[in-house]
């Protein structure tokens, strides 16, 4: 079906979101942050981004900004994962390039009916 | 019944074990035993604790232990204690060769504990289904066997056959660290 | 489909407790006074990612619990908070709280909620405490939900959405399409598309969006479900969502829409110049009007206006779309500023111009269907402009902080404890894998050569050598491969260390001394079994140093010494094993009190000569303790022979060394790995037995000149200028020995735990690697065996443990002392 860059620290966090996605059929790319996921999105055709924000070495909305600099990345839906309190982090979000977001805690529902809204 | 091996790895040629023999069709009140001579008597130990049967082999000494320890042997990988019931029950040794079999049987010692160990007889008999109710309690032998051994009596064949709880056999302080009291199956 | 957390937890757990001695260590580290950013953001992710991973799989109390902790570091990462000592020690204590709470969740265990409670309360109050901005409590999760602006509007049968993306909206991977399609899915939808905006193609940017939409939604609906669908655009384009009016004016029904649509019709192909003529007259009757039009190019407007036109006439059959639609621009209009009077303008304008254009076509029925129909327009438009705007409700941040409510007793009723909580899953460098893999592939290669070589027909000369060369090779790789396994599971001890430092730092606030802890070594690695259960051992002993070591910083000056006392904790591998040294510069043992406490327990008799060494080893006898108050820190005195017996059953030895005043040494020496021995083989009598290499000094033969006995019981040799007991193993193991005369045996020096003796053995045979198989798994534990091996020919073989040995004969000794005393 797609294929989904999932990027998170945390590794727990990784294997539910990834064997979420890929018992809905998807292909998964995961990322323990955004260093890592730039360079594990490099040549890939990526059809879905999921990243979390707190990451260390690069955050998710720097992810974001530096991947939509890239061509094939300039449209493709890119989902934040944050928590309900971080109001000013969906703004730098989005003014980032980020598509939305998805409120953590989520369970394994939420998260593929929010991407069956984007895929 | 398939036999649950645990210590021991999956035996081979060496099992004389007729598997066809196991598998009958068994209701609750009847239990299957392997019998074997010792000494002239016939003993019974329940089917389902019987490991493998082997021959005899050269055994390791350990110093220190109970005379009817013969020693330890090596069993695909693990080590497995001999005894020696002879020595145990208090009847004359005998010259073992090849023609002694060494019976394996999983022994239980405590709530989670399960141990290999092999016993030496003169030979292995048959495989008897014997109903739970043919089986007479036994009778207090006095003071020269330790009648905690012995679950009963059986009558087979009009042979009499004495049937053995392993577990206390073979759970004695001296032949475990662990002091654990071995739960009575009454 | 539902779906199991669990299978998550476990690796949840291990990177939990991970990030909590980040946290730990990282706390320690900080500087009050100046606190580096950096660190305090590290804190900051371990409590965030703690705190999102127990909300995720359902371990609520984990995450209220953490939750307060990630607001003040939050705070503290963004300026607000001072960092001060007061606070790193709650959170120091916070993080033990959560170790606590995640092991208990881990086994299944009941959580200590009153501990929790107390320790929360202290977090909450740090937190409510001013800050410092002048600003109240930084809860930023209080749950204040923005008051919504919704007008309480009641039941609607539905809704008029306008919606216009900016031109850019596209560039955030957000499509309208998609957004419609979930709009339909809330009830039933019917939309109108506005392309008026969309540029000539030349001028098009592709990746603009230019649309906009008008969409009705009929059905029960909630307002809010409608924002929730634009909820990551609101600021990305123009949105307005209204509710139907409900009072469709009655005037629609007599309209002649047949008539309308005719004269449509006929007057649309001249439709472009019918506009532009219209806002021609429009600005020369009504000049003020024009500013209305500023934002916009006359050519834009007239066509939004031919559109807008278009689109009432086709709809005129769907009044309910058409009042909707036209209550939406209404409001729309109002937002442009313009004036209801103005409607009149352009109503009568638009009547004159098509008149113009009709000529004869204009009826007095047409101008007054007309007439009506505009007027019904305007006055929905009107409607629009009055009805109240719906107000943006902003997504308020109304959460409620997660309330703990799950039951902290036990989940399964008599709590059965699960097994070890330790670990069972280990993180392995890739490259070790790979050059695992490497090895995997020469074995092969090695293998198939064998193979082929068995095929061979004729087996000669050449056929031996090739055999001979390719078992070297096989031996090689065997021996590569085990080395790399065993590397698999060697960690560096770093991850035993690492908690030190907070215990010397907890400790000897509470103790009032200054101590200083210094680790080296940190990367030398050791088995992952092994470094599991040395760490208790390593805890007992520094504890023992900063308690009864150390000493006051009073005491040390008065001594001449730095006020500041320092315990080195230090790892390095020593042939076969890994050796940890635990030094301290405190007062050192006090010998004569040991000894003393000995003789007085009749631990050591009166009139026994005993080394300092022997004297300082006495500390590692059961109940020995000389500490005058017991401590609650180091216990009483169940510390030490616990800790050489862990020790012990690790395969290693630990001794002390001391220097009354200066200081003293602990040695542990430890295996790398407890599954194979590099052993000895030795023959006693008709067995073998294996002496761990690492054990041996040397071996002789016996010069029975050198052989002395003492008090008749005993024998030892003198070599060189030491006197060393010898252990007869057939007397030890009653075998029969091959030989009577001691002068044909050898005597192999063996030391354990500082003391040496002389095994006696008839033979020395090869000495190889042997995998150690337990004794204990189906027999039980023997003094002076270590466990058994298999050998090459399948037989087994026991291993010698020296230490056992060496009690094994002193028993022995003494027993025989005590008989020849008694007879």
């Amino acid at each position: 079906m797609a294929r989904i860059l999932a990027v998170d620290d945390s590794a727990s966090m990784r294997q539910m979101v990834s064997f979420t996605l890929k018992g809905a059929g998807h292909d998964v790319v995961e990322a323990v942050d955004g260093v890592d996921a730039l360079a594990k999105a490099q040549g890939q055709k990526i059809d879905l981004v999921i990243s979390d924000v707190n990451m260390p070495n690069m955050d998710g909305i720097t992810l974001i900004a530096e991947l939509r600099k890239i061509a094939s990345f300039k449209f493709i839906p890119m989902l934040m994962l944050t928590t309900e309190s971080a109001g000013d982090k969906k703004q730098q979000g989005k003014a980032a390039g980020a598509t939305g977001w998805i409120v953590k805690p989520f369970n394994p529902e939420q998260l593929l009916a929010t991407i069956g809204k984007v895929l | 019944m398939a036999l649950t091996e645990q210590n021991v790895p999956a035996g081979d040629n060496n099992s004389q074990m007729d598997h066809s023999i196991v598998g009958a069709e068994l209701d609750e009140n009847t239990q299957q035993f392997l019998t074997f001579i010792l000494a002239g008597e016939e003993y019974g130990v329940d089917i389902l604790r019987v490991q493998e049967i082997k021959g005899w082999d050269a055994v390791t000494q350990v110093p220190n232990t109970p005379e009817y320890v013969r020693g330890v042997i090596n069993l695909r990988g693990t080590i497995v204690p001999i005894i020696d019931l002879r020595i145990r029950f208090s009847i004359e040794q005998l010259e073992y060769g090849p023609t002694t079999v060494v019976i394996v049987l999983k022994v239980i010692s405590g709530a989670d504990n399960s141990r290999i160990m092999g016993i030496v007889v003169d030979g292995v008999s048959d495989v008897y289904n014997v109903k739970n109710e043919e089986i007479n309690a036994a009778p207090d032998f006095g003071d020269g066997v330790d009648s905690s051994f012995v679950k009963g009596l059986a009558t087979v064949d009009e042979k009499m056959v004495i049937i053995l709880d392993i577990d206390h056999m073979l759970n004695s302080n001296e032949l475990a660290s662990v002091n654990k009291a071995v739960d009575d199956e009454e | 489909m539902t779906f199991d957390m669990s299978q998550f937890l476990a690796t949840f757990y291990e990177e939990s407790f991970e990030g909590l001695d980040i946290m730990e260590t990282e706390l320690l580290a900080l500087d009050v006074g100046e606190a580096d950013l950096e660190t305090i953001n590290t804190i900051f992710r371990a409590a965030h990612s703690i705190k999102g991973g127990s909300g995720t799989f359902g371990l609520n109390d984990v995450a209220s619990f953490t939750h307060v902790m990630e607001t003040l570091l939050d705070e503290m990462r963004d300026g607000k908070r001072e960092v001060t000592q007061n606070a790193v020690n709650i959170l120091l204590e916070s993080v033990d709280v959560l170790r606590e709470m995640l092991s208990a969740l881990q086994a299944e265990d009941d959580l200590d909620s009153e501990r929790i409670a107390i320790v929360k309360k202290k977090l909450d109050d740090l937190l409510a405490s001013v800050s410092n901005e002048s600003t109240a409590v930084a809860a930023t999760e209080a749950s204040v939900a923005e008051p919504a602006t919704e007008t309480a509007v009641p039941q609607v049968s539905g809704w008029t959405i306008y919606f216009k993306p900016h031109e850019d909206m596209l560039q955030t991977g957000n499509d309208p399409v998609r957004m419609l399609r979930e709009l339909a899915t809330l009830g039933e939808l019917s939309s109108a598309v506005d392309t008026s905006s969309l540029p000539e193609f030349l001028l098009m940017e592709p990746e603009n969006s230019y649309f906009e939409w008008t969409v009705t939604l009929t059905g029960d609906i909630k307002k809010s479900d409608i924002e929730e669908v634009f909820e990551w655009v609101e600021d990305g384009c123009e949105l307005t969502i209204t509710p139907i009016a409900s009072d469709v004016t009655s005037e629609n029904s007599e309209l002649d829409i047949e008539l309308i649509k005719t004269t449509f019709e006929m007057l649309a192909p001249q439709g472009e110049k019918l506009v532009a003529r219209f806002y021609e007259e429009l600005f020369k009757r009504f000049p003020d009007v024009q500013s209305l039009f500023a934002n916009t190019t006359p050519e834009k407007q007239q066509t939004k206006l031919l559109a807008a036109l278009e689109l009432v006439v086709s709809n005129l059959e769907k009044q309910d779309v058409l009042v909707r639609t036209l209550t939406e621009m209404g409001m729309r209009h109002k937002n442009y500023g313009v004036k209801i009077e103005q409607y009149e303008a352009v109503s009568s304008t638009l009547l004159d111009v098509m008149q113009e254009f009709a000529g004869d076509a204009w009826t007095d029925k047409v101008a007054a269907t007309w007439k009506a129909a505009l007027a019904l327009v305007t006055n929905t438009m009107i409607a629009g402009q009055q009805a109240e705007p719906a107000a943006e409700v902003e997504n308020s941040d109304a959460s409620v902080p997660a309330v703990a409510t799950e039951k902290s007793t036990a989940k399964k009723a008599p709590a059965k404890r699960k097994a070890s909580t330790e670990a069972s899953s280990i993180r392995v460098s890739i490259d070790k894998v790979d050059e695992l893999i490497n090895m995997v592939g020469e074995l092969v290669i090695t293998q198939s050569m064998l193979s082929q070589l068995g095929e061979e027909e004729n087996f000669g000369e050449e056929q031996i050598e090739k055999l001979k060369s390719g078992l070297i090779q096989l031996e090689r790789n065997t021996r590569e491969m085990q080395e790399n396994v065993m590397r698999i599971r060697m960690l560096p001890i770093s991850f035993v260390f690492q908690r030190f430092p907070r215990l010397v730092h907890d400790l000897s606030g509470k103790l009032d001394k200054k101590i200083e802890l210094i680790l080296s070594g940190e990367s030398t690695e050791l088995d992952k079994t092994v470094m599991e259960k040395i760490g208790d051992p390593l805890v007992h002993l520094i504890r023992n140093s900063l308690d009864h070591g150390i000493e006051t910083p009073d005491v040390r000056v008065a001594a001449g010494k730095p006020e500041t006392g320092e315990i080195h904790l230090n790892a390095y591998h020593e042939g076969g094993n890994i050796v940890i040294e635990i030094t301290d510069d405190g007062a050192g043992l006090n010998l004569e009190k040991i000894l003393a406490k000995a003789k007085g327990s009749g631990l050591v008799g009166e009139s026994d000569k005993l080394s300092d060494e022997d004297i300082a080893d006495l500390i590692f006898q059961p109940g020995f303790s000389t500490a005058d108050v017991v401590s609650d820190v180091s216990g009483r005195g169940v510390g030490m022979d616990v800790v050489r017996r862990n020790i012990r059953a690790l395969g290693g030895t630990v001794d002390v060394k001391t220097t009354t005043g200066q200081g003293s040494v602990f040695t542990i020496r430890l295996p790398l790995t407890l599954a194979i021995l590099d052993g000895q083989s030795v023959v006693v009598g008709e067995e073998v037995y294996i002496v761990p290499l690492v054990a041996i000094i040397e071996s002789v033969q016996v010069d029975t000149s050198l052989v002395n006995g003492i008090t008749g019981q005993a024998e030892v040799y003198r070599l060189r200028n030491e006197y060393i007991p010898i252990v007869k193993l057939h007397d030890v193991f009653n075998i029969k020995p091959l030989h009577t005369e001691m002068k044909d045996g050898l005597l192999v020096v063996v030391e354990a735990e500082g003391k040496k003796v002389a095994l006696l053995v008839d033979d020395l045979l090869g000495q190889q690697q042997v995998v150690i198989k337990s004794l204990e798994t189906n027999f039980k534990s023997v003094e002076g065996i270590s466990g058994a091996t298999i050998l090459g020919d399948g037989t087994v073989a026991l291993i010698l443990d020296v230490t056992g040995l060496i009690s094994i004969s002193k028993k022995n000794a003494s027993n025989v002392k005590k008989l020849t005393v008694a007879a």
